[in-house]
């Protein structure tokens, strides 16, 4: 097996990505920003959620930095789906880069037509239904996922609409990860996207405040990490089949491979990129450089290759 | 927007601040008062997000071409990283950031307010200002003497200068827009600019526009990738035509602001609800003087 050449492309639900690495949701902003990375060196992009019309988000302060962590929230802002298919996506069909686009909205029905707006552009392979959303409709605010019937409902729908291939985002649940991610792809889901953030409140004691306006935020980063693999890997278990794109605190190659071995099939970068634009090509390059070490053919053959003794929790 | 390893030059304490010079040509020969750098961390540490200063200096010419400067306040764990920053340690910068101050094309007296770190970025823009044969004068402050930013250097380049410190420790005791009035008559203001705390500055906006005088400020909120990338530093600012307002981004659309057109109320937190646009639409604030 000696002087394996692998090859990094990977295939979810019938998309051939060039690189098993994404710039995750909210990270790459809508994707029409300058930025200082080559988007040709991504593998992909998922594009910040994208709600019918535009939003303004939440008030500030939107974030903090907690230990190892960035606590955010900023209440879904984007240019709305009309403004994104203008101003940004032509950049990043320009580019050829493959585009995520990360769908959003209050209600089922917002989710259907923003779907629909998003069905034939070259540019764009895939949807990631946002379930961290918050449901404004039957919900009371509580994300679309904290509800397994919410879920389906949306996921269900979009999937029927489209004729991209759709990936469920979910974040962690306890303890009904399992179950919600299953009936995400019963409705009709071809793969799913775990991590969200990690609900969390940071506290300023001095002032007797939160330190977020709103006031609960996501938690991203390293700190989010080991809940990010068990989560792929609870799931990855019992749907061996099911195309997963791994997401949470992943900064290095090592991280990415840990993803892989739990059983994701690709993986997103979110607040990496925050802090170095180019984390993503870093993560490619260190990938490569554990296939080739192992002799490995693909990052398709790290696939579940953790081995656990006896039975985990 | 360029993206260097910088070596660090020199680090001084001055007052409660350490001023950092580094080397980064390409940054420092497209850098204009106003603009910002962003700053990595360490590897490793709990500590992960890039650390947002305003540039204080930009060294185009001279025995110190290439070199930029940056003012921190040591108060949390980042910027008490880079306090302690040893010469000749190579920093992982991207700059400049951020849109600049606009000059006055015909008005002549430029009116510098700030307070605390917000010394930074104004000095730098007295400099320049100088430079393009505008009258400058300057009110500066902070909460003690420690906190007022470079007073000497101040001194030198304005045609006249008030100080006020919280504590009385230096100047004047008070605020610095407990000046404002009085020195904007005083001097004959035609143009403010000002840096510095949120209070601070909305009493510079509420004067500016019941006098009509037009005025920039640099805001600071809190930013996460500092590049227009995460949406976390937004401000609201009503829109051009008055017909509503948006969030715009800090670090891209900003820092620098028409203080005219900021919803203060909503910004400091004191209107959490959203703020409705008024039936008959936002008064329409003028553009920057030509």
């Amino acid at each position: 097996m000696a002087g394996v050449k692998p090859t990094m492309t990977v295939d979810l639900a019938g998309v051939a990505f060039p690189l098993p690495v994404l710039a995750a949701s909210g990270c790459l902003g809508t994707g029409g920003e300058p930025t200082v990375v080559d988007l040709r060196r991504l593998g992909g992009v998922v594009t910040r959620s994208l709600t019918l019309e535009p939003r303004r988000g939440a008030p500030t302060p939107r974030m903090a930095e907690t230990p190892s962590g960035l606590l955010s929230w900023t209440g879904l802002q984007n240019p709305g789906v009309e403004g994104f298919l203008v101003e940004d996506l032509p950049r990043l069909e320009q580019a050829g880069v493959p585009v995520v686009a990360s769908i959003a909205g209050g209600g089922v029905e917002e989710f259907l037509r923003v779907t629909s707006l998003l069905q034939h552009r070259p540019g764009i392979v895939a949807l990631e239904v946002y379930l961290g959303a918050p449901d404004e409709e039957r919900g009371r605010g509580r994300p679309f996922a904290a509800r397994l019937d919410r879920a389906v409902e949306v996921v269900g729908a979009v999937a029927r609409m489209s004729r991209l291939p759709v990936f469920a985002k979910l974040p962690y649940l306890e303890p009904d990860l399992v179950e919600t991610a299953r009936a995400c792809v019963r409705a009709g889901a071809h793969g799913l996207t775990l991590i969200g953030g990690v609900p969390g409140l940071a506290v300023d004691a001095e002032r007797l405040r939160p330190e977020l306006a709103a006031p609960i935020g996501l938690l991203s980063g390293p700190a989010i990490k080991p809940i990010a693999l068990a989560a792929v890997h609870r799931v990855a278990r019992e749907l061996p089949e099911v195309p997963i794109m791994g997401v949470g605190g992943i900064a290095t190659g090592r991280d990415a491979v840990e993803f892989l071995l739990a059983g994701a099939w690709a993986v997103q970068v979110g607040t990496a990129m925050l802090i170095d634009p180019a984390a993503p090509v870093e993560i490619a390059r260190g990938i490569l450089a554990y296939l080739k070490d192992k002799q490995l053919e693909s990052p398709a053959a790290l696939r579940g290759r953790l081995r656990v003794p006896g039975t985990s929790p | 927007m360029k993206r260097v390893r910088a070596e660090v030059l020199s680090v001084r304490r001055l007052g409660a601040y350490h001023v950092l010079t580094i080397v980064a040509p390409e940054v420092a020969e497209r850098a204009r008062p106003g603009q910002f750098l962003s700053v990595a961390m360490p590897p490793h540490r709990a500590f992960l997000l890039r650390r947002h200063f305003s540039i204080h200096q930009a060294s185009r010419r001279g025995g110190w071409a290439g070199t930029l400067e940056f003012a921190v306040e040591a108060q949390g764990p980042g910027t008490r990283w880079l306090a302690e920053v040893k010469p000749h340690r190579f920093l992982d910068v991207i700059g400049p950031l951020g849109k600049p101050f606009a000059y006055p094309a015909r008005l002549t007296n430029c009116l510098l307010v700030c307070e605390g770190h917000g010394g930074a970025p104004i000095s730098f823009l007295a400099q320049e200002l100088r430079a393009r044969g505008k009258r400058v004068d300057m009110l500066i402050g902070g909460a003690t003497h420690d906190h007022v930013f470079k007073p000497i250097e101040a001194k030198r380049m304005a045609q006249t200068i008030r100080i006020a410190t919280a504590d009385g420790s230096m100047g004047e005791p008070g605020s610095v827009a407990d000046l404002l009035p009085e020195m904007v008559e005083a001097v004959g203001a035609q143009v403010v600019y000002a840096a510095g705390p949120r209070e601070m500055l909305r009493r510079v906006a509420e004067l500016c526009v019941e006098r009509r005088i037009p005025s920039q400020v640099a805001l600071e909120e809190r930013m996460a990738c500092g590049m227009g990338q995460c949406f976390t530093c937004v401000v609201p600012v009503i829109r051009k035509d008055g017909s509503g307002y948006d969030h715009l981004r800090a670090c891209t659309e900003g820092p620098v602001f028409n203080p005219a057109r900021i919803l203060w109320d909503r910004w400091m937190g004191e209107a959490p609800e959203p703020a409705p646009t008024p039936p008959e639409g936002f008064p329409v604030v003028r553009s920057w003087p030509g």
